[in-house]
């Protein structure tokens, strides 16, 4: 950040809260099934808690917590997750996206689909955190290590 | 100047409660989102997902039934939309190192 406030107030807040705020964007990714939530919303809220600490923290201190050279792989994982979801019903012989295919034998259709559904909210809230993140640290590149 | 600022917001947001004054009332059972049939006289997809979604994938929240399994071709296509906002702000944002 071009002028960071050295306040250990704000960092010991920050340090606080950012493990709970990542452990509820992973409770509503996996929630989703149940309650209001999913993919997108507990992607938001995992980058949340990563740009918490980039912002009260610094960059520098804040590639210990997640380095700004895996947001790009990360992205294109959970891409890749869900598209991968997608073509391995194709393989198995059904339509593309129709889960009801994925090759785990002894499970009913219906049961795949629920598993089907969750794999894709993984891969989706990867990719949303990961390209939220990449979004900030490319806004911010360079800012603060010429202090 | 500003009075006409003014003036132009009141007359919009009467216009807004005017419009809402014939609305119709919320969770009646005769209002058009909740018929079966659509004006044009095809089935409303609506009531499929609402009747079969449980059954299909024994999830209990229909919208994320309806997002990631129903239409999920469609929220591919908006993860590669946020994939590609991403790189976009590569080519855009990042600083060269020559500068």
């Amino acid at each position: 950040m071009r002028s960071p406030m050295h306040s250990p107030i704000v960092l010991y807040g920050a340090r606080f809260l950012s493990p709970y705020i990542m452990l509820f964007g992973l409770y509503v990714i996996m929630h989703g099934h149940y309650s209001p939530g999913g993919g997108f919303q507990g992607g938001a809220l995992l980058a949340a808690s990563v740009l918490l600490m980039r912002l009260a923290a610094g960059q520098e201190v804040a590639r210990l917590q997640f380095k700004d050279v895996w947001a790009m792989p990360l992205a294109v994982l959970g891409i890749a997750i869900y598209f991968g979801a997608g073509l391995v019903g194709v393989i198995a012989g059904g339509y593309f996206l129709d889960y009801a295919h994925l090759p785990l034998p002894g499970v009913e259709p219906a049961k795949l689909r629920y598993y089907g559904l969750l794999i894709i909210e993984v891969g989706i809230g990867m990719a949303v955190m990961a390209i939220l993140v990449m979004i900030y640290d490319n806004m911010t590149l360079g800012e603060d290590t010429d202090e | 100047m500003k009075a006409a600022q003014l003036l132009v917001i009141a007359l919009f947001g009467a216009l807004l409660v005017y419009g809402t004054s014939d609305l119709p009332h919320r969770g009646r059972a005769d209002n058009r989102m909740h018929a079966e049939v659509s004006m044009s006289g095809t089935p409303v997809a609506g009531n499929y997902y609402i009747r079969n979604a449980y059954r299909d994938a024994k999830t209990p929240n229909m919208v994320t039934v309806i997002l990631g399994d129903y239409r999920g071709v469609d929220t591919l296509g908006e993860e590669v939309v946020i994939l590609t906002a991403g790189l976009i702000t590569i080519l855009v944002l990042r600083r060269r190192r020559d500068t």
